[in-house]
């Protein structure tokens, strides 16, 4: 083990960590709204929306992000579509977690016990107010943990995006091992920042559930 | 410049092979990651703390930071201890590893969820500790958790994809070495994800069989 070099290039790595952290936060705001209109279609009453939800899901899960990614990145200029890297990383990564939280938060939504439906109806609530006003509450205390689920491999999926040369942690990890060919400290290095944000992250989402939960 | 999607065709033997590659490295890993959370989940419960304490903190490890950067770490970093693998071998021992701890907690939890009357009566009967584990438990656990290890088989699929990165010749980077005759990305990589979808789709059909199967002998 090198500890002066780790010690010597350790600023960068968390230079590289903070646009690890925009990669995970912008993506997972855009994960977020995905995955509310993507729930959205998956239960409406409208049989195209209910189709094109399902194939958003099916389409996205049953595809690799890393495959994803290329093809908003490279081949996104042939249809028109010119991103940079970064853009294009937090756009497909977005778009995949959407797909997941789509599932999560429509589970969490038909997890709400049908006899509230029901009882809101019979005392004169229109559709829309018995989701807002009844459903929905109940449903976002459902949803939060496993949407940290998601959201933590989020973070690991940031990673991805080295592959189209976004400089974040792993990218910066992999340049230093081009110059100082010290492979194992510099992964320990990214390891190490990785499983920081992750536990910072997920005591997080561990506060935000005790903070909705009825006592 | 336009789509053109009759370049594809052209690549058909590649991308099946590619496939076929996908497949195998996925089978491969499949086997290490069921077997090797088999066994991380019966060292997390019933080994003693001297080992336990280790392998909860290589579980914490191994969920706590990018496949990418394990494959990085086991493929580039095992050099600098004198350990060169090929590029396949690491690609697997990386996916196998990853999704055996992922396993590991998902078996435990079958583990726990097993009658404690199971353990007491294979105690009674003469078994010992060993074997009561080996033959009692672990195979009812498993049976429980047969469908959360089919979603992680699934997730092994798809991560199976960033084994190209480390320069493994399967589905991705048979694409890209097309795109890099043809100049044709959008095409080649759509063509990769619809052969993805495939295989997919087969895998999914195996498993609610399998699942199906094992419902009816319980």
């Amino acid at each position: 083990m090198d500890y002066d070099l780790i010690l010597r290039v350790y600023p960068f790595f968390l230079q590289a960590a903070l646009v690890t952290v925009q990669l995970a936060v912008l993506s997972t705001v855009l994960g977020l709204a995905c995955g509310a209109l993507g729930a959205y279609a998956r239960l409406s009453r409208m049989s195209v929306l209910r189709f094109i939800g399902a194939a958003y899901v099916s389409v996205i899960r049953g595809t690799p992000a890393l495959i994803q990614l290329f093809i908003l990145y490279f081949g996104g200029p042939q249809i028109g579509i010119q991103l940079d890297a970064f853009s294009a990383g937090v756009l497909g990564l977005g778009i995949n977690i959407g797909a997941y939280m789509t599932e999560t938060m429509r589970g969490a939504i038909i997890a709400v016990d049908k006899g509230q439906v029901e009882a809101s109806r019979t005392l004169g609530m229109s559709g829309w107010q018995t989701m807002t006003r009844v459903v929905l509450p109940q449903a976002a205390r459902l949803m939060i943990r496993p949407l940290g689920v998601n959201i933590n491999a989020q973070i690991k999926g940031t990673a991805l995006v080295a592959a189209i040369s976004v400089v974040e942690l792993t990218y910066t990890a992999q340049r230093y091992i081009g110059s100082t060919y010290k492979p194992f400290e510099m992964f320990l290095l990214a390891g190490l920042i990785y499983m920081v944000i992750i536990y910072v992250t997920g005591k997080g989402v561990s506060w935000i559930d005790r903070q909705v939960q009825i006592k | 410049m336009g789509l053109d999607f009759s370049v594809v065709p052209e690549y058909f033997d590649e991308l099946l092979l590619g496939s076929l590659w996908t497949i195998a490295i996925m089978l491969a890993s499949a086997v290490i990651s069921f077997f090797g959370g088999i066994l991380l989940a019966v060292i997390a419960l019933y080994g003693p703390a001297l080992v336990r304490y280790p392998f909860r903190a290589f579980s914490f490890v191994f969920m706590g930071t990018p496949l990418l950067l394990q494959l990085f770490l086991i493929y580039f970093g095992l050099i600098q201890i004198g350990i060169d693998l090929p590029a396949f071998v690491a690609g697997i021992i990386g996916l196998g590893l990853h999704f055996a701890v992922y396993n590991s907690d998902i078996i435990q939890a079958g583990i726990m969820a097993v009658d404690k009357g199971q353990h007491e009566g294979a105690r009674t009967l003469g078994l010992s500790k060993l074997q009561t584990i080996r033959k009692i438990i672990v195979p009812q656990a498993v049976r429980t958790v047969i469908p959360p290890i089919g979603n992680n088989l699934v997730a092994l699929l798809k991560d199976s994809a960033l084994v190209s990165v480390i320069g493994v010749t399967e589905l991705t980077l048979t694409s890209q070495l097309a795109i890099s005759n043809t100049f044709r990305p959008f095409e080649f990589y759509v063509a990769a994800a619809v052969c993805y979808y495939v295989i997919n789709l087969g895998l999914e059909y195996s498993l609610r069989r399998v699942e199906s199967r094992i419902q009816v002998s319980r």
